[in-house]
Order: C-alpha cells, then structure tokens, then sequence
C-alpha cells in the first residue's frame, strides 16, 4: 500500500463525502462550498492519473469562475432555506434507490462493456518533463479543431445570452448614451450670439 | 495498484449521489444546477480515466468541450434563474409550472 | 362529315349567338340568326336524306373526335348517319324550323323573346346530337341534354309556381328513367367492353348467351336485363306509363316547345333509341314483351284520361301520350319500321295540332279551357281547316298520314306472336275508338256548337297573323298526304334493313308486306277493318255527346262517378307518387338525416373524434405537470431503462 493508494483513498472518500454534503446541504451556501471542495478533490484524483492539464483547468474554470458565479447568485437572491428544503425526508429513500440502481446497473456496465478493451492494468507512467498539456493542444488543434472552434463559439453565445437574459434598462437612470455623445455636433452645443456693441454717450 | 476500477468505481457513485440529489432537492433550482455540475463531474471522471488507461488523449480533449458546455449551460442557467427570480420574486421549483399541459 | 358537324353545330352556334348577344343583336336578331342556323340545318338534312336514298348508299360511320381513351374503353364524339338518322334529322330540323317561325307570332309580347329561340336552337342541337351519335355516350349526352333543355322551357315563365313544380317533375321523372338508362348503358360496356354502336351490335349475340346473378339463386340474361334497363330511360323519355306523368304537366311551358319537345321530337326519342337499338333487343323476346305491354297499356289508358280533360293543351297531351304507346307497341312486336314511320307521321299531325291549339290560344288571350270555347270556325278559318285536317290525320282517318301508318301498326301487332301480343292488339284497337271520341270531343267542343266565349274575348277574337298560319299550313300538308308516297318505301321496300336488324322469324312487317301492293290497295283494304270502323264510331260518339246531346256526358259522368273519379285524377299516379313515393322519399332522407347525418355522422364521427382527441390529450395532459423535476424523472427513469436495455444486449 503505497502513497498514492493513500491519497487516492482519502481524496475519494472526501469527495464523496463532499458529493453527499452538496444534496444534502440546508444552506444553499455550504452546497455550494461543497461543490467547491468535490471539484478540488476530484483535481488531485485526476493529477494522480498525470491529467494534469484539465486538473488545473477544473479549478481555474470551476471553482475559479463557475462557483464563484454560483455563490454570486446565491448570495445575491433571497432564497428562503426552509420552503426550499420542505419535503426533503420524503424524497430521500426514493432518491437513495434510485442512486443504488443507477450505481449498480453502472457497475454492471463497465464491468461488461469494458472487458473487451485494451485497458492497462497499471497507468502507462509518463516520463517526468512530458507535457500532458502539449498532448491535449496537438489533439485539440489537429483532429479536432472544429469542434474547437464550436466550443469557442458556443461560449461566446453563452456570454451574450447571459448578457441579454439579465440586461435591463430602469427608467430614470442616470446613464450615459456614448452613441449619442459621439453624435453630437458643435451647433447642437455653441450658440453663436452677436451682442451689439454698447455706444458711449 | 489504483486501477481504472477504482476511479470507475468512484464515478459511478458520484454519479448516483447527484441522481439522488435531484431527487431529494426538488424545490430548489439552484441545487438542481449543482447537481447536474456533479453528474458532469462524474461523466468527466470517466472520461479522464479511459483516456489515461487507454492512453488516448481523445478523451481529454472531450472533457474540455464538456467543461466548456457545462460553463456556458451554468451562465445560462443562472442568468435565466435570475431574471426568474426578478420576476416572480421566487426561485420555488414547486411554483414553476406555466408549462403545465 | 363537315356536312354532318355542320347540320350539328349550326343550330348551337345560333343558340350561343341568341343566347349571349341577344341584347346587342334584338329580338329580330335573334329569330333571324336562329331561324337561318335550323334551316340550313333542315336543307343540309334534305342532302343527307337524298344521298341516303340512293341505291347503294352505304351508311356513314365516323368519328369525328376522340375525348378519352381509358383502359381500352374510347370515348368518342362521331356520327353514324344511315336512313334511319337522316329520317330522323328531316323530321327533327323541319319541325324544328316550323316552331321557330311559328314562335314569331306566339312570343311576340314577351320579354324572354332572345331566350326562348337561343333554348329551341339549343335544343335542335342536343337532339341532333341525340339522333346521329354513333355511341352510346354521345346518346346519352343528347338524351340529358334534350332534357336539360326540356326542362329549362317548361319552367320558362319561370314566375309562375306551377311551371317551376312542372319542370321539377319532369326533370325528376326523367332521372328515373335515365338511373335505367345508364345503368343499361353501363351494363353493355362490362358485357362488351366498348361504348360503340357498331362494336356492340356485333357482340349481340355473345351477349345475348350471358347471364348474371342478381340476387342470389335468380339467373338473369343479361341482354334482357339491359334492354329492359335502357327501355326504362325510353319511358322517362317518351313518357310511357308509369313514368309519363311529366308530360302532361309540361304543358305549362310555351305551346312552341309543347309542340316542339313534347310533341314531334324529343318524346319521340326513346322509340328511336329502341329502333336503333333493335340489334340488341331482337335477341331478349322478354324485353320486347316487356316494350310490347307496356307501350299497349299506356296507349289505351291514356287516351281514356284524354276523354276527360278540359285544358285544350292537355287533351293534345294525353293524345300524345296513347300514339307514343302505339309506337312503343309497334317496337315491341318487332315493328320497327312500322313505330319509325308512325313517329314520323305523327311529328308532323301533332305539331300541327299544338300549333293549331296554340293559334286558338292567342287567339282567345291565353284562354286554355275548352268548356269556354266553341263556335270558332267562322272566327278562326285557317286553323279551323287545319286542325280538322291534324284530327283526321290522328285518329287514323282513312287517306291521312296517321291512317297509313296507325293501320299498319295495328295490323303488324296482330301478327306479332309473342307473349302479350294478343292483349297489346285488343289495346290498340280499343284505342282507336278512344282516340277519335277525344280528339273530335276537342276539336266539336272547340270549333262547333254554341259561343261560350268571355264578351272581353269575342271581342278581340281575330284569324292568327301569317307567321302562326304558314307552319300550320306547311304542316297540314304532310299530315294529309306524308303517308302515300313513304308508306311502301319505309315499311315493306327494305328502307331501314341497313339500319334496323329485325330476326327473320319476328319479321311481322315481312309478312304483311306480302299482301301489300301499294298504297291505294292498303288504303283499300283498311277501308274494310275494324280500326277504320271504329274511328268513324268514335267521331260519330262525339257529335253525339257534345254536339247532339251535350247533357249526356254529365250524365254519363254522375253514373258511373267512381269510372270518371278515376280518369279524372289520371289514375291516381300523381297521387301515388307524391303521398308514397315523395313523402316516403322525404321520411327516408328525414331519418337519414337524424340518423346518419346528426347521429352517426356529425355525433359519432365528427363530434366523437373531437372528443375523442380533447378526452385522450386530457389523460395525456396528467403528465404534462409543468414541473422541472418531473421532467428530470422521466429523464433520469429514462436513462435507467436504456442502461438496463444496453445490458440486455451483452
């Protein structure tokens, strides 16, 4: 039992235990906090199988950007803990059955499907200055540039819908129209007087 | 030795734990919203780990369109819960039924 | 052939012409363009009729264009002109030429003037059409539109109710006849598999050996049963009984068209249609019983009903209806000949005693009743002579037209020996008498006796202007002297043998033809007969009734009231078919329409599949909650099924 079965046991029963904290959270909160640290946890599982390239992109984009939206959002609307909460013991025995199904027909599954693969026994380790993040590039940029460029695209419609969902104007406020600055004219602004001299006496 | 079982193992309960979650949390969209987050986690799990133990990085290349996906669904799924709430001033699952038949 | 589609498309031309641009051409305009189409139809008839009578003339049959060819059937327009046709386009255009230039003076004051001769053009052409088809379509296209036309001039003073419920009848009795009549034609196309005369002429006597089932068990010839059928239109069209109460009620149309259509030509139209179908109905002696009764039957019964009518049109009507059943008699014995010459002679004589009816009717102002006429001989010359001469010709009075061919056809059903025969002869022979007690009741009770006159009508009485006395003339002359010359040509010379087929052993004509020698010995002969006889006692009936003793009939009447309850009400065929017929008609379609319309149609069908959809999509509609997580369910039982059919396949 070497060091890494040690860490990878204890980050998988962290990240379950976090998984479990996320459903089960009263606060919406401590969810998301939760959600936060299955991420991480799940980044060092990956960094033990040398995926270290999307390891660091899970907590630059996750946790760095998409949780914070999240917390943002919990934050910023009032969410009243116990309606949202109502009915939680209800459900969970039928929640939990339907995860035992889902696990064991999974299990099932892979056991299965993936006998006839040609799997590993032992990760192929990579020598030390290789570049997991070089592999993905010359993936992503060759065979599947396109669908590079999809993502690309599909992210820049997700920033304007995001940006047209939640745009509003208020009346009265007080905001400055730059088209209408840009448009503006010298005659709009200078009035140009002629003031009869004054005559002495 | 961890093996592809182990972490196979691993998704597959992470999986089920976010399919529990939407059953139990069925008020609140923004737990919904993290628990699709966890069902990606998991399917990302599987991905990452094929691809290491049968050393193809296509799969690594997949998991990033999912987490490109899974990032622009959140923004769009939040903006949407927003303007939601602005509305209705509620985010109540059990209140969102205009799409009733 | 041009001169065949020019003697067809003259007349329509100068009914399109009077029909669309009669405001811009007048009334003048349109009796003018009319009167020049039927005439040059008429003289190109003439040509025709001459080039057929030639030794050696063959019979013309061609097609002039072809409509349609679908699955081996050709639907063709073409003309098949042989003597019987020609005969048939003489008498046809000639009548026809002769009402036109009597309508001048009948129509003058009314304002349907254009109208009325582009309709009468209309129908020369439909009747042409009728007469020269060498197909049973293009039959059947005249045979609807001669009554087509038939019904837009009977209800031509269309703001009287009695002419529109008129031409309703008579539009209605006739699809009776033609539901037979197609179904005949249609029977002929499956059997033959060809809609051409000529075709089928020559598959007669296969199909004479077919037979069909009907109902189960029941064995039917098929050729009796499509003669049968195609006779059943000829009684819609020449009004035998019981489809012939339409004629009478037509005389509410203009007496022109009485003359014209109900009359000389288009009534006339089934006994052509059986003359010319005679290949056929030789080889069924059950239609030809069928024809022989029937016609028999209506030519005596009618004639009865004649006795008792006081309109003056309808008595010429009833008239019309007993000599149409002479000539359907005269089919049915095989007589072809004998029922084609006494359809031509009796164009001409019943012409000329509507036009003579109609001349006494302008001249009383539209005074129709006979019981307020009388006395008019001295008023009223030209007709006065006219219709004596119209008469004598009708009730067969020796040296007339009518005598000729009436005795022949007597004579000829005598001899006929098929089933009905005997029954059919002592019918026609009763209606002998019959038909001279009516005609001169009418022609006494009208032209003799006392002035029963309106003082308004005595007043304005004057002799009909030249354009209603030169038909009347022109037809008296055929009607007085028609039957010399042609009664040896037509019936004994062998004139029709290209056109009619008779079986040698129904040759009944053949068989009177070996004693004839000419028409002097048969004028001879008949002077000696019964029918000759009986004629003179039917008009001497007359003069004693209504001139002698003019109490007698109201005597004779309230003795035997049932007798003349029953003539008067025609039998009670109106009845019967307005109470039973009509009003079961009217109850059948009254519960369709609650049943199957409202009930099954609209309620089942119609309103029960919307409900149906609305009761279904409710039950549906359970699942559409609205709620996000019951969609996530459905999503995430769904994702469990396919996990679990993807095991399935290992």
């Amino acid at each position: 039992m070497g060091i890494v079965d040690v860490i990878f046991g204890f980050n998988a029963l962290v990240l379950v235990a976090s998984a479990i904290g996320v459903i089960s959270s009263r606060n919406t909160v401590y969810a998301a906090l939760f959600l936060v640290l299955s991420f991480v946890t799940s980044s060092i599982l990956w960094l033990l199988i040398e995926a270290e390239f999307l390891a660091i992109v899970l907590v630059l984009v996750y946790v760095g950007a998409v949780m914070v939206l999240f917390l943002f959002v919990v934050m910023m609307l009032d969410v009243e803990v116990a309606a949202v909460r109502e009915g939680f013991t209800r459900y969970a025995p039928f929640g939990v059955i339907m995860a035992g199904i889902v696990v064991f027909e999974l299990l099932t599954l892979f056991w299965a499907r993936a006998s006839g693969l040609p799997i590993a026994a032992e990760l192929v380790r990579r020598a030390p200055d290789a570049s997991n993040t070089r592999e993905i590039g010359v993936a992503l940029y060759t065979n599947h540039v396109f669908e590079f460029e999809l993502a690309a695209f599909i992210l820049l419609l997700a920033i304007v819908a995001a940006i047209m969902l939640t745009l509003r104007s208020r009346p009265g406020l007080k905001a400055q129209d730059v088209a209408a600055q840009v448009k503006v004219r010298r005659e709009d602004r200078v009035r140009i007087v002629k003031v009869p001299a004054e005559r002495g006496e | 030795m961890i093996g592809l079982t182990h972490y196979l193992v691993l998704s597959a309960v992470l999986f089920s734990i976010a399919v529990a979650g939407i059953f139990i949390n069925r008020k609140n969209v923004i737990l919904l919203l993290m628990c699709i987050e966890l069902l990606l986690l998991a399917v990302n799990f599987n991905f990452v780990a094929f691809s290491r133990f049968l050393d193809d990085p296509a799969g690594q290349v997949f998991v990033f369109f999912i987490l490109t996906v899974a990032a622009a669904e959140s923004a769009i799924g939040l903006a949407i819960l927003v303007v939601l709430f602005r509305t209705r001033r509620s985010i109540n699952v059990q209140e969102l039924d205009v799409l009733r038949g | 052939m041009a001169l065949h589609l020019a003697i067809v498309l003259a007349p329509l031309a100068a009914a399109i012409i009077a029909g669309l641009f009669g405001r811009w051409i007048g009334r003048s305009g349109a009796h003018c363009v009319t009167i020049a189409a039927v005439g040059a139809s008429f003289l190109m008839s003439v040509i025709v009729l001459l080039g057929q009578l030639e030794p050696g003339a063959l019979p013309q049959n061609e097609t002039v264009y072809t409509w349609l060819v679908t699955d081996g059937v050709r639907m063709e327009i073409g003309f098949l002109v042989d003597r019987l046709t020609a005969l048939m386009m003489c008498v046809v255009t000639f009548v026809s030429l002769m009402v036109h230039v009597y309508t001048i003076g009948y129509m003058h004051e009314d304002p349907g003037y254009q109208r009325f001769f582009s309709y009468i053009s209309l129908f020369t052409f439909a009747m042409l059409m009728l007469v020269m088809a060498n197909n049973f379509l293009q039959l059947f296209f005249g045979w609807e539109a001669v009554g087509l036309v038939s019904y837009l001039l009977i209800g031509f003073w269309y703001t009287r109710p009695t002419a529109i419920f008129a031409n309703m009848k008579a539009f209605l009795v006739n699809r009776v006849g033609d539901f037979g009549f197609l179904l005949g034609i249609a029977l002929l196309l499956a059997s033959s598999g060809s809609l051409d005369y000529a075709t089928v002429f020559a598959k007669a006597p296969q199909i004479a050996q077919q037979t069909m089932e009907i109902a189960p068990g029941t064995t039917w010839s098929v050729m009796t049963l499509a003669c049968i059928l195609l006779f059943v239109g000829a009684m819609g069209k020449s009004a035998q009984m019981p489809l012939h109460v339409w004629l009478p009620d037509s005389m509410e149309g203009p007496t022109p068209i009485s003359a014209l259509i109900h009359a000389a030509t288009m009534v006339t139209a089934g006994v052509f249609m059986v003359a010319r179908m005679s290949p056929l109905f030789e080889y069924s002696e059950t239609a030809l019983s069928v024809v022989l009764v029937v016609g028999a039957t209506t030519a005596l019964l009618t004639g009865f009903i004649g006795v008792v009518q006081h309109d003056i049109k309808r008595v010429v009507a009833y008239s019309t209806l007993s000599q149409l059943g002479y000539m359907t008699a005269a089919l049915g014995a095989s007589a072809y000949a004998a029922g084609i010459f006494h359809l031509m002679t009796h164009a001409f004589f019943k012409a000329l005693l509507f036009l003579a009816a109609g001349s006494v009717i302008v001249a009383l102002h539209h005074e129709q009743d006979i019981r307020r006429m009388g006395g008019l001989r001295k008023h009223l010359p030209v007709t006065y002579w006219t219709s004596l001469v119209g008469s004598l010709a009708l009730i067969g009075f020796p040296g007339f037209a009518g005598f000729f061919s009436k005795d022949a056809l007597i004579e000829a059903v005598e001899l006929a020996g098929r089933a009905g025969a005997s029954y059919a002869s002592f019918c026609l022979i009763a209606g002998v008498f019959v038909t001279a007690l009516y005609s001169f009741r009418m022609f006494f009770l009208v032209f003799h006796g006392k002035e029963r006159l309106d003082e308004d009508a005595r007043h304005h009485l004057h002799e009909s202007p030249l354009v209603i006395t030169v038909p009347l003339v022109l037809l008296a002359i055929p009607s007085l002297v028609i039957g010399w010359p042609t009664i040896g040509a037509t019936l004994f010379a062998g004139y029709f043998d290209a056109a009619i087929f008779v079986m040698p052993g129904n040759d009944v004509l053949a068989r009177l033809g070996s004693d004839f020698h000419g028409a002097g010995g048969f004028l001879l002969h008949g002077l000696t007969g019964l029918p000759v006889l009986l004629s003179v006692a039917g008009v001497a009936a007359a003069w004693y009734l209504y001139l002698y003793r003019p109490a007698v009939p109201e005597a004779i009447a309230t003795r035997v009231a049932v007798l003349h309850r029953l003539l008067v009400n025609k039998y009670y065929f109106d009845d019967f078919n307005e109470k039973v017929l009509a009003r079961g008609a009217r109850l059948t379609g009254g519960a369709l329409w609650r049943f199957g319309d409202v009930a099954v149609i609209d309620g089942a069908l119609v309103n029960g599949s919307a409900r149906l959809v609305a009761w279904a999509a409710a039950i549906v509609r359970l699942s559409q909650s609205g709620y996000l997580y019951h969609y996530a369910f459905a999503m995430i039982i769904g994702l469990a099924l396919l996990v679990y059919w993807t095991l399935g396949g290992v």
